[in-house]
């Protein structure tokens, strides 16, 4: 099946782009496996754009090369790559119609027209838009409109799909719609797709691999579950999904100290006694079951407020004896229901040595 | 920083990049021709004596000392600022009534306040020497005073100047923050306060703007000066009796560097307004509608109505003048005004000539103007190039027609210029009146590239179709409306251009807006009358039909509805 197994199709090696004195990319090295789905997640101005326009050689890397489905494609032209693009705005040509717009790179191969209408169509009854060939894209919805320049950028067989933030003009439901859609789609085709965005979630709901970028340079690459479950980084724990953050020292190996109160961990990433450090974990692993005032990394809670979010309740809690961190957990609505929770109500909470997650802090 | 020893990647120049550069490069040639290379020669003939050794600031000097020629430069000053100083509250008003009253017939107002563009600017003068000059219908009214002078083209210049005032603070006016308003009358101010605190301050860079741009336009003009100047002579007509009159082509030079200044200044300033305006409304901002006020709009209205009506005189006296048999002892109606032949060697020849002008004028100026502001705008890297070419595209705003004409007589009469060949002929002509209003044009193509989503041709690039097709398939359908106006545009300055080509045609391609300036010497102001309504009637016939075409453009073209 899919894996990052073999040779991969795209082979990034020391990409730097700079635009005048600022370093947009800075040195990055990534490897895209055939058939995979890759996400470039981080926030404005992060680089993620400017790697995915080096690929598609819209604009050429300083240095560096990169190598696509075994060529060396580094210095090429746009035209001169394979691959098909989806913009964020969608470009596409509002004076011709639907049929017009996605068979517009077939016409210029000069292929038989009654080939071109069939291609057509049939990329158009892929994206679900069988009878919308007649129309002009101002006629059509946001969504519409994705689907077609989805089916433009198709239309050639490129090896490699780029999206560009393709989603994110569109409202949050008709967006979690064709995220399902678009990952169906990418499924179906097997077709090597990158796609860039700064909603974390998506990029979760999306990825087969999630490449995280800050200031120019990539802070992780993992599936989504290893991105969310062990972020490399402070920056990548708090971009994507929500984290508590303790200010702690190391006190012995295995062991840290919150505030005077001392925790278990798993790993220290080779930090020695006495180094600063933060001490990370998700709400949702702070354990709230079954806790005894004796258990490993135990202590008593008081609930300062809650918020209801629906299916669960998000609540910042406090130790209850002044000492220890602050905490944001999620409780679940069985939970408020058992227990009776209110602001104001104590109950004791661990927070499990195997899911809290240690970084060296840096000022 | 890195420390990689990652190569360094030169991006290879695709097939389309290589069209485009090398486009670029011949687009930069050609502006060099005409714009930058005459305006070299034409200040480097300033610092020459007659044989062509270089003498320094001797012509300045002499230009200086002699007051026959420096008294001009001070009644250019005097002519342009009075004109200023009547054309912009004037026109302010006007504005402020056709963007802040709730008047009717805004549109019939607006309209007739933009006649004067489509007239050479003869033809007011032409008006006033039938209403005020030896025998004028309402000579009278000028106690005797001759209309011949600073009187008289002040009087010419603020018609002709009106249409520009007005658009300039119609856009400066119509810019306004509903929010500001609703807060001061929240606050209780008068009205007084309001305007002197919200409005005026607002539209402050549109009425700089609008004062300087009025000083070029009269600093510059030749056409109402030469025919109402009498002996009142100013900076437009001295150019011409020395190129002209006494072959004095360094004197000229000098003269058109002077008149340079102004324009030049003008430009600067409106550069500078240009950059600060644009901060003025934030996104946020709502738009300013006008409420109702009876007696404020019956004002306005009654003030728009006299000035309305005036510009209308103005320009139905020239065209009632053409058709009458003797001014002003026989007022029966007669065509004989219109057998051009009895005044003009050409006779109907040069409204021909104007045509044939006009038309190459739009044709090939339109697809110049548009390839270039592409070129400029949709190229990719080579940005110091593409900088000094927008840059170039710029020039011809801040240069006098006259300055111009006369700088392409050095530049095209130069020995040894190959170029030289198309002294005279229609084609120079053509060229000059390209250069001549290049930047505007530019400026509208420009602003229509602009609203295209940038990755149109990322888009083409990424399915393979090359750079020509996708120009001609989307780039030029969409902008086909700026395409339209850009053609207007042109034709309708190529037909009442006066300045630039008087020192280019020759007896065979004489343009009609000349044949007036020649007939009115030779004493057929009738004739004159006659050949610029012929002028009016054509531009106003061609405005028609861009209105038309656009309507058919919105109709014909079903993507272009929402």
């Amino acid at each position: 099946m899919d894996g990052t197994a073999g040779a991969p199709y795209l082979g990034i090696r020391h990409l730097t782009k700079r635009f005048g004195t600022f370093t947009a990319l800075d040195d990055v090295s990534l490897d895209v496996y055939a058939r995979e789905f890759v996400v470039f997640l981080g926030p404005s101005g992060c680089g993620k754009t400017t790697l995915l326009r080096a690929i598609a050689g819209l604009d050429i890397q300083t240095a560096g090369t990169i190598h696509q489905g075994g060529r060396d494609v580094s210095a090429l032209p746009p035209a001169e790559r394979d691959f098909g693009i989806v913009f964020q705005s969608y470009a596409l040509f509002p004076n011709l119609t639907v049929d017009d717009n996605v068979g517009y790179g077939l016409v210029s191969r000069g292929k038989p027209r009654a080939e071109t209408r069939a291609r057509v169509a049939e990329l158009l009854t892929l994206v679900g838009l069988p009878d919308a060939g007649a129309k002009y894209p101002a006629q059509l919805s946001g969504g519409q409109q994705q689907r077609v320049a989805l089916a433009r950028a198709l239309a050639i067989s490129p090896g490699l799909l780029l999206l560009d933030e393709p989603l994110s003009a569109l409202d949050a439901r008709v967006r979690q719609h064709l995220r399902q859609e678009l990952k169906d789609l990418q499924r179906k085709l097997g077709i090597t797709t990158i796609m860039v965005t700064h909603d974390q979630e998506e990029a979760l709901a999306l990825a087969d691999r999630i490449v995280v970028m800050n200031h120019g340079v990539i802070d992780q690459v993992g599936t989504p579950m290893e991105i969310y479950r062990k972020p490399a980084s402070p920056f990548v724990a708090d971009f994507v999904g929500t984290m508590n953050f303790l200010d702690a020292s190391v006190s012995e190996p295995g062991v840290v100290s919150v505030g005077g109160r001392r925790f278990r961990v798993d790993a220290l990433n080779g930090m020695t006694p006495g180094t600063a450090a933060l001490v990370c974990i998700r709400p949702e692993d702070v354990k709230t079951r079954n806790v005894g005032p004796g258990d490993e990394n135990a202590l008593e809670v008081e609930v300062r407020s809650l918020e209801f979010l629906g299916s669960f309740a998000r609540a910042r809690l406090a130790a209850s004896d002044g000492t220890g961190p602050d905490l944001v957990a999620d409780l679940s609505i069985n939970l408020l229901r058992d227990l009776q929770v209110e602001a104001g109500t104590r109950f004791p909470v661990a927070l499990p040595a195997d899911r809290l997650r240690v970084y060296p802090k840096t000022p | 920083m890195t420390t990689t020893s990652a190569p360094l990647i030169r991006p290879k120049a695709s097939r389309d990049d290589l069209i485009m550069r090398a486009s670029l490069a011949l687009f930069a040639l050609w502006l060099l021709v005409v714009v930058a290379a005459p305006l070299w020669s034409l200040l480097s003939k300033s610092f020459q004596d007659r044989d062509g050794g270089f003498i320094g600031l001797s012509n300045y000097l002499r230009y200086v000392e002699t007051p026959a020629l420096f008294q001009s430069f001070w009644n250019s000053l005097f002519v342009a600022a009075a004109t200023t100083a009547i054309v912009v509250p004037l026109a302010f008003v006007y504005a402020y009534a056709l963007t802040r009253s709730c008047m009717r017939w805004k549109p019939v107002f607006q309209g007739l306040a933009l006649i004067p563009i489509l007239a050479p600017s003869l033809l007011p003068a032409i008006s006033l020497i039938y209403l005020f000059g030896n025998q004028g219908l309402l000579k009278g009214w000028l106690f005797g005073q001759p209309v011949y002078g600073a009187v008289g083209i002040v009087t010419a210049q603020v018609f002709y100047c009106f249409p520009h005032a007005m658009m300039i603070l119609v856009t400066a006016l119509s810019m306004a923050d509903q929010r500001l308003y609703e807060s001061a009358d929240a606050l209780g101010a008068s009205r007084l306060r309001v305007f002197l605190t919200v409005t005026l301050p607002g539209v402050k860079y549109g009425l700089i703007s609008t004062a300087f741009v009025i000083f070029t336009l009269v600093i510059t003009d030749f056409g109402i000066a030469k025919v109402v100047g009498g002996r009142f002579n100013v900076l437009a007509t001295d150019i011409y009796k020395q190129v002209i009159g006494q072959q004095n082509f360094e004197m000229g030079a000098v003269v058109g560097v002077i008149l340079l200044v102004p324009a030049l200044l003008s430009f600067a300033v409106d550069r500078a307004v240009a950059r600060r305006q644009v901060a003025q409304l934030s996104a946020r901002a709502v738009p300013f509608e006008p409420k109702p006020q009876k007696s404020r709009d019956l004002a306005l209205m009654a003030f728009c109505l006299v000035v309305g009506l005036t510009i209308l005189g103005v320009f139905a006296v020239s065209v009632w003048a053409s058709f009458i048999t003797f001014w002003p002892y026989n007022l029966t109606l007669t065509l004989k005004n219109y057998a051009f032949g009895n005044f003009d060697p050409l006779g109907w020849g040069v409204y021909w000539n104007s045509l044939v002008m006009a038309s190459m004028t739009a044709v090939f100026g339109t697809a110049i103007v548009f390839i270039g502001a592409y070129l400029v705008e949709k190229s990719k890297g080579f940005h110091f190039g593409r900088g000094a070419v927008h840059l170039l595209a710029m020039i011809p705003l801040a240069v006098p027609g006259l300055v111009l004409g006369l700088s392409y007589i050095f530049f095209f009469n130069m020995r040894g210029n190959p170029l030289g060949v198309l002294y005279g002929t229609m084609a120079l002509l053509v060229i000059n009146t390209i250069a001549h209003f290049y930047t505007v044009s530019h400026l509208t193509a420009l602003t229509a590239l602009k609203q295209l989503d940038a990755e149109f041709e990322a888009v083409s690039a990424s399915l393979k179709v090359p750079v020509w097709r996708t120009f001609f398939r989307i780039t030029v359908p969409i902008c086909l409306p700026a395409i339209l106006d850009v053609a207007i545009y042109l034709f309708v300055n190529a037909m009442t251009t006066v300045s630039a080509v008087i020192f280019l045609y020759s007896s065979e391609t004489k343009p009609a807006a000349l044949a007036i300036v020649n007939m009115d010497e030779s004493g057929f102001t009738a004739g004159a009358a006659g050949m610029a309504t012929v002028i009016v009637a054509t531009s106003a016939a061609v405005k028609l039909a861009q209105l038309g075409l656009s309507r058919l453009l919105r109709r014909t073209q079903a993507w272009r509805k929402r």
